[in-house]
C-alpha cells in the first residue's frame, strides 16, 4: 500500500520577481517499509522534494502543478492545517546538522517531550515515554541526558537524540536528510546502523536524501536520481548503480570516490627527496576553564616526511589532528616539542627576509572555496596578489603569468575578469589552484580541498591536482577526513587518530591491506561497500 | 561563579569612576574660562570684576587649587553624597536632586513598561502575521518610530488628546492622568528601537535549522514562534537593554519640558541653560550609573537565561 | 551539499556541475546575477519608496545649500498683520507669531542644521573608522584599552553627553555639532570593529598572508575595504539620528542664537501657540519627520541591496 505518491509535482522558487523552476514535474511512489534513497547533486531539487513531502517548503516556493499526498493527505494547494495533521505523526524528520537542529536553549528531554506531546500521550505518562525514546535510540544514562542541554552532548548523541524526536511522533515514514555529511564516518556509521534496525522493527518506511551513492546503495532498497529538477532514473539499489542506464546517473557512477577501486596514481620517477619534515611533533592548546582537563593534546609526538613530486595524505576524523599538522607547518602554530623543517629550514623560526623567501617555496589551498577568495578581487587579481606582495616582474609579465595559470587549471580565459561571486564553487577552487601555483612553489599544502564541492566536481578537481602534479613536479600535503578521496591521490597515507599516527605507509599498502584496526575501521566506514562487494 | 559575579561588579565601578572623571574633564577642562561661567552663573558680572576682585572669587570657590586637587576633592565628596552647591539655585545639588528624582523616575519605569509592551507585541505583529500588506505595514511602522523628533510627537500628542480631544491633561504633574500623554511620548522611539531588533532576531532565529525540527514536529507557527523563537530571539535584546533604558530616561529631559512637568529632566535643561554646571555633572554621573546598573543585572542574569554561557561543558563520547 | 533545512538556492544561481576540464561558463544563471552586481544603484532605484525618499533627502540637501532658491518669502520680514495665518496658497506652511513666513523659515533653517549634522557624521566617521580599525586589526591590549574607553562613552546617554559638551563650550551651531559627534564616534568605532574582526579571520586573508603579502598590505588592500560596508550604511541611518539630535538640543534651546532658526528652535517657538495655531509647531516638525524617514529608508534600502 503507497504511503507516499507524488505525481507530476512542480515546484518554484520566486523571488525579487525571478522565478526558479526546482522541480519539474516528478514522480514519486513509497510504499510501507520501504527504503527509497533519493540522490542528487546541489541545485537537484532533492532538498525541495523532502521539504514538499513535509509541507516546509519556505514561504517563496509554491507548489504549481501535480500533486503529493502523503498517508492519503493531499498536500498540493492544501493549507498549513493539513500539513501540520501529517507532520510528526506520519512524516518525521531527521535533519541533516544536529549541530544546530536543536535549540540551544532547552533542555533535551523537553525537545523530545514535545514530540511525545503532540502524538497525544497524556500528561502522567509523557515523562516515561521520552526516557523510552531516548533509550531506543540508542542514548546511554537517558534519565541524566534528558536534563542537559544540546551544547553538553557530542556529536553523535545530538543526532541520536534528533532520531528519538522524530520517532517519538510514532511515523509512518521518516526523511532523513544527508545522514551522513556532519558527522564522522565511523559514527555515521553506528548510527545509520541503528536507524536502519529501528525502521525495519517498526515497519517505517525511509526516505534518504542524498547526494553519495555509496550511503544510497548501502541504506536503501531502491534509487532515484534526480538533476536539475526531474528524475532521471529510478531502480532497485544495485541494479542502477550496477549497471546505470541514464547518462547522468553513469556519470555519477564514474566519478564517485568510493565506488570503485582506487585507482592510485602513478609512481613519479627518480629520487625523490624530503621536503618537509614533521619531527616528534607535540602540540597542546589551553582549554577554556572549567573543562575536564587543562589543556587538549592535538598532536603528540608525530613525526611524518613529505616528499618532493609525490604526495602524503594525511587522513583523520575531526579532533584527529590533522588540521594542526598543517598549520604547524604553515608557520601558523608553534609546536610545543619536536620541529617543522622544509627542506632542512625549521619553520618557526621563519622571519624577515629569510622566512619570506622560504615561503615562496611552499603554498596552501582551503577547504572553504567561498570564503577563500577576497570578493571584491576580480579573479585575475586574487591569482595575481603573490606575485604581486614578493613583487614579481612588471604588470605586463604578471598577467602573461595569469592568463598562463588560468590556463593550467582548466578555466576559460575571459575568468580574469571575473568575480568570484559568478563563479561556481569547483570553478572558485581552481582558481585558488591557481593562485596557489602562481609562485611556482615546490610543494603545496591542501587542506581538505575537495569536501565541500559535488561529487563530480570533486573528481575533475583531483584529476586537475593528478595532472599538474605530473606536469609540474610539484608536491602536495593531502588533508582529508575521506579514505576514498585520498585513493585517487596519495603515494603515501598517513592515519591520524587523536593527534597520534595510527599508521604510516605507502598508498598502496594501507588501502589495501591496513594492518591498524582503526584503518581497518576507517576503510569499512567509507559508504558503498555493498556494490563494491557486489561488483567485485 | 561568584568570580564572574565580583569581576562584572568591579568593572561596573570602574566604568562609574570613568563616567565621573569624562565629565569632570568635559566640564572643567574643556572650556576656555571656567572660572567666567562659574562666576556669571554665580551672577556675578565678570567684566566689571577689578582684578582683585576677582582673585578673591576665585579662591572664594576653590577655582585657584591645581586641577588634579580639584578632582579628588569633588570625587570624594560624591563618594560621600555630596555633588557640590548648584550656582544658579544656591542649594545642595542632592537636596535639588532629591526633590525632583521621583517623578521622572516614576514617569520612567512608566515609560519603559509601555516600550516594553508595545515593543514586543509589534514584533510578534511583524513577524508572526500572515506575510501580507498588513503585515508589511506593521514591519514598517518601527522606522516611522525612529525617525519622528519626540518633541513634535509629543506636541502632535497635545494638540489631538489634551486639546482637541480633551482625554488627558496637557502639562503639569498632577494625578496619573498627566502620566499617560508624556509616557508615551517617551515610549515611541524606545519601542521602536526594541521592535527593530527584536524583528531582526526574530528573522534571523526563524530561520535556524531547530526551528524546522520543532515545526517537523507539527506545532503551530505561534507555538513555535513562543516556546522557542521568543526567547532565542531575545536573548540578543537584552543586551542592549542598557541603551533602552538609558535612551528612555534622556527622553525624559526633552519631554519634560514640551509637557511642562517637574522632573530630573528640566532640571537637566534648564541647568544647561544657566551653564550650572554641578547640576549638570551630577545628573550626568546619575544617569550613567543608572546605565550602568542595568547593564550589571543584565550581564549577572544573562547566564542564568542562555545555558551555553558559563556552564562547563562536559563532553561525552558517542 | 544542500541542507534541506537552509533555504534553498532561491537566488538563480544554482550550483552548476562542470562539465569538462576546459569548463565552460556557468549558465544564463550567472549572468544574470553578474548585470545585478553591475548595478547596486539601479537595485537600489528598484525598491519601493527609495525614488521618493531621495527625492524629500535631495530636496532638503539643496535648501541646505542654496536656500534662496526654494524660499518663496524672505524669513527675517516681518508683518505683524499677517500674523499666525494658517496654511495656504500665500504662506505654505502658515506664518508665525511676527507673520513671518513659516516655509521660507524652514527651508533657511536647512542650512543650519544639516551643516551641522554634517560636522557631526563627519566627525564622528573620522574618530569611528580610525579607532576601529586600529582596535580590531592591531587587538591586544590595545584593543581592550580603546574598547574600554568606548564602553564609558557609551555608558553616558547620548543627549546627556551632548548636554555637558555644551554647558562646557557654549550654545550654537558649533558645540552642537561637536557634541552630537562626539556622541556617534562609540557606535562606528564599535561596529568597524566587529566588522575588522569578522574580515580579519576569513579564508582570503589566511591566504594572502601564506602568499607573502605583509600585514601592512593586508589592511589597505583586503580589510579596509571589505570592511567600511556596515558603517557606510550606519553612518547613512546615523544622519538622520542626528538630525534629530540637532534638532533636540536646538528644540531644548541651545542653538543657534535668534532671528537665524534651525529646525528645533522653530518647533520650540511654536509650543506658546498650539492651541491656536498649531501649524506654527507642528509643521516644522513634519518636515523633519519626512526628512528623517526618507534618510532611513534609503539607509535600510541600501542596506538590503548589499546583502
Amino acid at each position: 500500500m503507497t504511503l507516499i505518491e507524488i505525481r507530476g509535482l512542480e515546484v518554484d522558487y520566486r523571488r525579487d520577481g525571478r522565478v526558479a523552476h526546482a522541480l519539474r514535474g516528478i514522480d514519486l511512489v513509497v510504499a510501507r517499509g520501504e527504503r527509497v534513497a533519493i540522490v542528487g547533486e546541489s541545485g537537484s531539487g532533492k532538498s525541495t522534494a523532502a521539504l514538499a513531502l513535509l509541507g516546509l517548503l519556505p514561504h517563496n516556493g509554491h507548489i504549481v502543478g501535480g500533486s503529493a499526498t502523503v498517508a492519503g493527505v493531499e498536500l498540493a494547494g492544501a493549507g498549513e492545517r493539513a500539513a501540520r495533521r501529517i507532520r510528526g505523526r506520519v512524516v518525521g524528520l531527521v535533519p541533516q546538522d544536529p549541530s544546530v537542529s536543536l535549540n540551544p536553549t532547552q533542555r533535551i528531554g523537553h525537545q523530545v517531550a514535545e514530540a511525545v506531546r503532540l502524538r497525544g500521550i497524556p500528561k502522567p505518562q509523557v515523562d516515561a515515554a521520552v526516557v523510552e525514546a531516548l533509550e531506543q535510540a540508542g542514548i546511554d544514562d537517558p534519565v541524566a541526558r534528558a536534563r542537559q542541554y544540546p551544547h553538553e552532548l557530542s556529536g553523535g548523541l545530538r543526532q541520536r537524540v534528533l532520531i528519538a524526536i522524530a520517532l517519538a511522533g510514532d511515523p509512518d515514514v521518516i526523511v532523513a536528510d544527508e545522514p551522513t555529511s556532519a558527522l564522522d564516518v565511523t559514527v555515521q556509521r553506528r548510527i545509520l546502523d541503528h536507524l536502519d534496525r529501528l525502521v525495519r522493527e517498526r515497519g517505517i518506511a525511509l526516505v534518504i536524501i542524498t547526494h553519495d551513492l555509496g550511503v544510497a546503495t548501502d541504506r536503501a532498497d531502491r534509487v532515484v536520481v534526480m538533476r536539475e529538477g526531474v528524475v532521471v532514473e529510478e531502480g532497485a539499489a544495485l541494479d542502477v548503480l550496477a549497471a546505470p542506464q541514464h547518462e547522468y546517473t553513469r556519470h555519477l557512477v564514474t566519478t564517485a570516490p568510493g565506488l570503485r577501486a582506487a585507482e592510485p596514481p602513478p609512481e613519479p620517477a627518480g629520487e625523490a627527496r624530503v621536503l618537509v619534515r614533521w619531527d616528534a611533533v607535540t602540540k597542546d592548546f589551553a582549554l577554556p576553564a572549567g573543562a575536564a582537563s587543562r589543556t587538549l593534546r592535538a598532536v603528540d609526538d608525530v613525526t611524518l616526511d613529505a616528499r618532493a613530486g609525490r604526495t602524503l595524505a594525511i587522513v583523520g576524523e575531526s579532533g584527529s589532528g590533522k588540521t594542526t599538522l598543517l598549520r604547524l607547518a604553515l608557520g601558523l602554530e608553534r609546536a610545543d616539542a619536536g620541529s617543522v623543517a622544509f627542506d632542512g629550514r625549521v619553520v618557526s623560526d621563519l622571519g624577515g627576509r629569510d622566512g619570506r623567501a622560504l615561503r615562496r617555496r611552499f603554498q596552501l589551498v582551503q577547504q572553504n572555496p567561498f570564503g577563500a577568495l577576497d570578493p571584491r578581487f576580480s579573479v585575475g587579481r586574487s591569482i595575481a596578489e603573490p606575485l604581486t606582495a614578493f613583487r614579481v616582474g612588471t604588470k605586463a609579465e604578471r598577467r602573461a603569468r595569469v592568463a598562463e595559470l588560468i590556463d593550467l587549471v582548466g578555466l576559460p580565459a575571459d575568468a580574469a575578469a571575473r568575480r568570484p561571486s559568478e563563479l561556481s564553487g569547483g570553478q572558485r577552487q581552481r582558481v585558488a589552484i591557481a593562485r596557489a601555483l602562481a609562485l611556482e612553489p615546490e610543494l603545496i599544502y591542501l587542506d581538505e580541498p575537495v569536501s565541500a564541492l559535488d561529487v563530480s566536481v570533486q573528481d575533475q578537481v583531483l584529476r586537475l591536482l593528478a595532472r599538474l602534479q605530473r606536469d609540474l613536479g610539484v608536491g602536495y600535503v593531502f588533508v582529508s577526513h575521506d579514505l576514498a578521496v585520498v585513493a585517487q591521490v596519495a603515494h603515501e597515507v598517513a592515519v591520524l587518530r587523536r593527534g597520534q599516527v595510527v599508521e604510516y605507509g605507502p598508498a598502496t599498502r594501507i588501502l589495501t591491506s591496513p594492518s591498524h584496526e582503526y584503518t581497518i575501521d576507517l576503510l569499512a566506514a567509507v559508504p558503498g561497500r555493498a556494490l563494491r562487494e557486489a561488483v567485485a | 561563579m561568584s568570580r564572574y559575579v565580583l569581576s562584572r561588579i568591579g568593572q561596573a565601578v570602574l566604568v562609574l569612576w570613568a563616567a565621573y572623571t569624562v565629565t569632570f574633564v568635559i566640564l572643567y577642562l574643556l572650556p576656555s574660562d571656567p572660572v567666567a561661567i562659574m562666576l556669571s552663573a554665580n551672577n556675578v558680572e565678570v567684566d566689571s570684576l577689578t582684578a582683585e576682585q576677582r582673585d578673591a572669587a576665585v579662591a572664594r570657590l576653590g577655582l585657584d587649587r591645581p586641577v588634579w586637587e580639584q578632582y579628588l576633592g569633588m570625587l570624594g565628596a560624591a563618594l560621600r553624597g555630596d555633588f557640590g552647591t548648584s550656582f544658579a539655585k544656591q542649594i545642595p545639588v542632592s537636596e535639588l536632586l532629591a526633590q525632583r528624582l521621583p517623578a521622572t523616575v516614576t514617569l520612567s519605569a512608566v515609560a519603559v513598561g509601555f516600550a516594553l509592551v508595545g515593543g514586543v507585541a509589534t514584533a510578534f505583529g511583524a513577524t508572526l502575521l500572515p506575510r501580507g500588506r498588513v503585515a508589511s505595514f506593521v514591519r514598517r511602522l518601527p522606522a516611522a518610530g525612529v525617525s519622528v523628533p519626540n518633541f513634535w510627537i509629543g506636541l502632535l500628542l497635545i494638540q489631538v488628546f489634551a486639546f482637541t480631544l480633551g482625554w488627558f491633561p496637557a502639562m503639569g504633574s498632577e494625578g496619573w492622568q498627566s502620566y499617560v500623554l508624556p509616557a508615551v511620548t517617551m515610549a515611541i522611539p524606545t519601542a521602536a528601537v526594541l521592535a527593530q531588533v527584536l524583528i531582526r532576531s526574530f528573522d534571523d532565529t526563524l530561520d535556524e535549522p531547530y526551528i524546522a525540527t520543532a515545526r517537523a514536529k507539527g506545532l503551530s507557527r505561534f507555538a513555535v514562534q513562543v516556546r522557542h523563537a521568543f526567547r532565542n530571539a531575545a536573548l540578543p535584546t537584552l543586551t542592549i537593554l542598557g541603551l533602552l533604558v538609558g535612551a528612555t530616561v534622556t527622553g525624559s529631559i526633552v519631554v519634560e519640558t514640551v509637557f511642562s512637568r517637574h522632573g530630573v529632566g528640566r532640571l537637566a535643561q534648564e541647568s544647561v541653560l544657566a551653564q550650572d554646571i554641578p547640576v549638570v555633572q551630577a545628573i550626568v554621573v546619575l544617569a550613567a550609573a543608572a546605565f550602568v546598573v542595568v547593564n550589571l543585572i543584565v550581564d549577572l542574569l544573562y547566564p542564568l537565561l542562555d545555558p551555553r554561557i558559563a556552564r562547563t561543558p562536559r563532553v561525552s563520547r558517542a | 551539499m544542500t541542507d534541506l533545512l537552509e533555504k534553498p538556492a532561491v537566488d538563480v544561481r544554482i550550483e552548476r556541475t562542470d562539465a569538462a576540464p576546459a569548463a565552460t561558463a556557468p549558465l544564463a544563471a550567472s549572468s544574470a546575477k553578474r548585470s545585478r552586481s553591475r548595478g547596486p544603484i539601479a537595485a537600489l532605484l528598484r525598491r519601493p519608496g527609495v525614488v521618493l525618499a531621495l527625492a524629500i533627502v535631495l530636496f532638503a540637501l539643496l535648501t541646505a545649500v542654496v536656500p534662496q532658491l526654494f524660499a518663496t518669502h524672505d524669513p527675517t520680514a516681518t508683518a505683524p498683520a499677517d500674523r499666525l495665518l494658517p496654511p495656504g496658497f500665500a504662506h505654505w506652511f502658515g506664518t508665525d507669531e511676527v507673520g513671518r513666513d513659516l516655509y521660507s523659515r524652514v527651508v533657511h533653517g536647512s542650512t543650519l542644521t544639516i551643516a551641522a549634522t554634517a560636522l557631526a557624521i563627519g566627525i564622528a566617521l573620522v574618530g569611528g573608522l580610525a579607532l576601529g580599525v586600529f582596535a580590531g586589526f592591531v587587538g591586544g591590549t590595545a584593543d581592550a584599552a580603546i574598547m574600554r574607553v568606548v564602553d564609558v562613552f557609551l555608558a553616558i546617554p547620548g543627549l546627556l553627553l551632548a548636554l555637558a559638551i555644551v554647558t562646557a563650550l557654549g550654545f550654537g551651531t558649533l558645540p552642537v555639532a561637536i557634541a552630537v559627534g562626539v556622541g556617534i564616534i562609540p557606535g562606528f568605532a564599535r561596529t568597524t570593529r566587529a566588522e575588522v574582526l569578522r574580515v580579519k579571520t576569513l579564508p582570503y586573508i589566511e591566504a594572502a598572508r601564506a602568499g607573502g603579502a605583509s600585514w601592512g598590505r593586508i589592511l589597505f588592500t583586503h580589510v579596509l575595504p571589505n570592511s567600511w560596508g556596515p558603517v557606510v550604511v550606519l553612518a547613512v541611518l546615523d544622519f538622520g539620528a542626528a538630525i534629530l539630535a540637532v534638532a533636540a538640543l536646538s528644540f531644548l534651546g541651545f542653538g543657534a542664537a535668534p532671528p537665524a532658526a534651525e529646525w528645533g528652535t522653530l518647533i520650540s517657538n511654536g509650543r506658546n501657540y498650539l492651541v491656536t495655531a498649531p501649524w506654527v509647531s507642528l509643521l516644522p516638525g513634519l518636515f523633519v519627520a519626512a526628512v528623517v524617514l526618507s534618510l532611513n529608508h534609503l539607509a535600510k534600502s541600501l542596506e538590503e541591496v548589499q546583502r
